[in-house]
């Protein structure tokens, strides 16, 4: 079953590969990112099957790092090795970096503006809302279950209330949180 | 030169603290920016919000951090050592585990790392909230943005552009 993956994907390029993930990092914006790449690299482009998609996905979410990034990582290594790893990374970090130094450079010119400054008020009050819809989404299930619920109470307490350093927040709740979902626990849900 | 190392420490550190994601180490961010490197709380949430204006991973608003720092030398440091480690450490591993299989401590890994990540994201929206938020306009301004956002699906950008319009007048 190896070899016959291996002949399906021997066909693309790096040069395709970069140029989906970098065409994926210029049109995602305010996240999504994950949604995007299963629609290109999935659907239309059938490079790998919906499953081996979810698999790749649970992995990145795994594993600390942004998500997308990792997931990029997978999908490259899984086309076309190491070298299909660096250039998915590359796509879809590259647009945006370019944005952001481009938005940074003007920011360090006119920050101290005041009316720069009325502008940036606005910004900011979109940014969290951004950020706060995001982290929803994304916790709606989390924060609906009690075990779960009380692990992110915690956490938040520990991190925004205690303010203790973020090694320490998670050396005290993940041991706590491998042991309330340890294999053995999963009917107690 | 002790200033890039310093950076690159700091952010090599949360790319492999950052789990479930790279909005979980926000907070750790800003305070260790403003300790290491003085840059405020008010100028850290300013940098973070223009940077949403860029497509891509949300993170990459650390190059900003960066660029704060140390020009263009603090961003490209930045860049590497927030995206490098966390990269190879999930290449091996990724490998790694398609090779084992699934197993039931991975499953279990995943389900305790999603409240974790839920949390320190909800520490992130206080923080940033905290310096956002000062007043009934930017309140309002966050709740119109927030309820479009789950509403409908208008681009986020063209809502920060909106609200950046928005409180130019209002302010």
């Amino acid at each position: 079953m190896n070899d016959r993956r291996l002949e399906a994907t021997a066909t693309i390029s790096l040069r395709q590969i970069f140029a989906q993930f970098l065409f994926v990092g210029a049109i995602s914006f305010g996240g999504g990112i994950v949604a995007y790449l299963r629609e290109l690299l999935v659907t239309r482009r059938q490079w790998v099957s919906s499953d081996e998609f979810m698999v790749l996905l649970s992995i990145s979410q795994t594993m600390p790092g942004l998500n997308a990034v990792n997931l990029s990582i997978l999908m490259g290594d899984r086309l076309r090795g190491g070298r299909g790893a660096l250039v998915a990374a590359l796509g879809i970090l590259l647009p945006g970096a370019c944005v952001v130094l481009g938005i940074g450079t003007l920011y360090g010119i006119h920050g101290d503006h005041p009316s720069a400054d009325r502008l940036l008020a606005g910004v900011m009050a979109a940014a969290i809302a951004l950020l706060a819809t995001v982290t929803w989404k994304l916790g709606r299930r989390a924060l609906c279950a009690t075990k779960s619920l009380a692990l992110v109470l915690l956490t938040f307490v520990c991190m925004s209330l205690l303010k203790w350093p973020l090694y320490l927040v998670l050396a005290t709740v993940l041991p706590l949180a491998l042991f309330l979902y340890r294999p053995s626990a999963k009917n107690a849900e | 030169m002790i200033t890039l190392i310093q950076l690159a420490g700091v952010f090599s550190m949360l790319s492999l603290l950052a789990v479930g994601g790279g909005s979980a180490v926000l907070p750790e961010m800003q305070s260790l920016l403003e300790q290491y490197f003085q840059i405020s709380q008010s100028e850290f949430v300013k940098a973070y919000g223009i940077g949403q204006l860029a497509p891509g991973p949300n993170m990459l608003v650390v190059l900003i951090m960066g660029q704060l720092v140390a020009g263009l030398a603090g961003a490209l440091v930045v860049a590497v050592a927030f995206f490098l480690p966390s990269s190879l450490l999930c290449l091996f591993a990724g490998r790694l585990w398609l090779r084992i299989g699934e197993c039931p401590w991975r499953l279990a890994v995943q389900s305790a790392l999603e409240p974790i990540s839920i949390g320190l994201m909800c520490s992130g929206v206080y923080t940033i909230a905290n310096e956002a938020l000062t007043g009934w306009r930017s309140a309002l301004i966050a709740l119109i943005v927030g309820v479009l956002l789950l509403r409908s699906k208008i681009n986020p950008v063209l809502l920060i552009f909106a609200a950046a319009a928005a409180s130019y007048f209002l302010f």
